[in-house]
């Protein structure tokens, strides 16, 4: 007797999007309360000018649940028709259950396989390969994918390498059955020799042994050197791999790490002026594994892309770890 | 084998793509940062920029000693 195999669609594609970000808005005027800086310097460092903070409330399971909620109505399904749900995140401070479980079960998805998936600021392009593949292998019809931070949470907010930078979001991506191509081949590796440019300040026994939170740590100017290069190479390799040519290209959204180094990645691709960037960094920060689908549904929201518009994403971020593909606007 | 002014050449029109300096600025006694007004992270993308156009090699400990154009064309000269 031979075993029964699942039998998939052909191909995958985004079928809706979400995003939430707090409601609390910390300028950098705020932000040079806490380091010795000034908005000058910030902006000019980085292209930001405020980002959001979660207050009494909010937390990175209210931001999922918030973004989750509205991709699932922008697919123009419901909640029982989810059969798994996929969350990147690194700010749900329990090693288990899942978040993804907990925000299964609160939005309706009745019986979803839901999990957790650790890949910093390359998760949610991580999670839209997890769920292209699960989509046409016909293990799940239709998945959400969430990238979720609450990064001020676990930031020294009087860390100058750090403090201006990181903030609160949350994304969310429903993917499912389609009969056309709009998901390019993802690009995607790691390199754990690197695994120290950005890092937690202590493991969890640490802190408590020593009374002391653990933090995110990063060593920016060797990060920014591997995302001007290597990573801008690698977006090459994205375009490549998904057999458009430059001027089919519509969209570049990158992860929303830092002004310069969308800057450098473009001084590097020579992309059509054509394409719309992304720069949803000036307004929300670097919301690292929320940053992609929150910056896409800015556009969206904007009337800068449009349903049928082709997409570039790059994640890149702590491992080191990155991930990209081409999508179609949905 | 380029010479120092062809390297130069080169080095300057690459300044001037990363940080908009002008590249009649970008001499052999000009300082990055004092002179030509560079910041650390525009001085981070040259690097990358002079590996990928001169198949040199610049390491993070090396790359801290090139504190003038002079000091990055020797370097690509003693290197490439």
């Amino acid at each position: 007797m031979a075993l029964v195999t699942s039998k998939g669609a052909p191909y995958a594609r985004v079928m809706g999007l979400g995003a939430a970000v707090p409601s609390r808005v910390v300028d950098n005027a705020e932000m040079c309360t806490y380091i010795d800086s000034s908005d000058e310097w910030i902006q000019q460092r980085t292209g930001i000018v405020e980002r959001r903070w979660v207050s009494e409330g909010e937390t990175v399971e209210s931001l999922s649940l918030d973004a989750a909620r509205q991709a699932i109505a922008h697919a123009g399904l419901t909640p029982s028709d989810i059969d798994a749900v996929i969350i990147s995140t690194i700010s749900h401070l329990v090693q288990t259950p899942s978040l993804a479980a907990i925000v299964a079960a609160k939005i309706g998805c009745t019986d979803a396989a839901a999990f957790d998936i650790a890949a910093a600021c390359a998760g949610f392009c991580y999670g839209l390969a997890q769920a292209e593949s699960l989509v046409r292998s016909g293990a799940a019809t239709h998945v959400v994918v969430i990238g979720a931070e609450t990064l001020s949470k676990l930031t020294d907010h009087h860390d100058r390498s750090t403090a201006f930078l990181f903030a609160d979001a949350a994304g969310a991506a429903v993917v499912g059955p389609s009969e056309t191509s709009a998901m390019s081949p993802v690009v995607w590796g790691s390199d754990g020799h690197q695994a120290d440019v950005i890092q937690m300040t202590r493991t969890w026994s640490e802190a408590v042994d020593e009374g002391k939170p653990s933090q995110v740590a990063m060593a920016g100017q060797q990060v920014f050197r591997w995302a001007t290069g290597f990573i801008a190479d690698a977006t090459s390799r994205i375009l490549e791999a998904s057999g458009l040519a430059p001027d089919e290209l519509d969209l570049f959204v990158p992860h929303q790490a830092n002004n310069r180094i969308t800057d450098a990645m473009l001084r590097h691709l020579k992309l059509p002026e054509t394409v719309t960037v992304a720069r949803s960094i000036k307004k929300y920060g670097n919301t690292s594994a929320a940053s992609i689908p929150l910056a896409l549904v800015e556009l969206i929201e904007s009337g800068e892309a449009k349903s049928g518009d082709t997409c570039l994403m790059i994640g890149f971020g702590a491992g080191l770890v990155y991930a990209g593909q081409v999508i179609t606007v949905p | 084998m380029a010479t120092t002014e062809e390297i130069r050449t080169q080095l300057a029109d690459l300044v001037n793509d990363v940080a908009g300096v002008p590249v009649e600025d970008v001499q052999l006694d000009k300082s990055f940062v004092d002179d030509l007004d560079v910041d650390s992270l525009a001085m981070v993308e040259i690097i990358v920029g002079c590996e990928d156009a001169f198949g040199v090699t610049i390491p993070d400990e090396e790359s801290k000693n090139l504190k003038t154009v002079g000091d990055a064309v020797a370097y690509i000269e003693q290197h490439s």
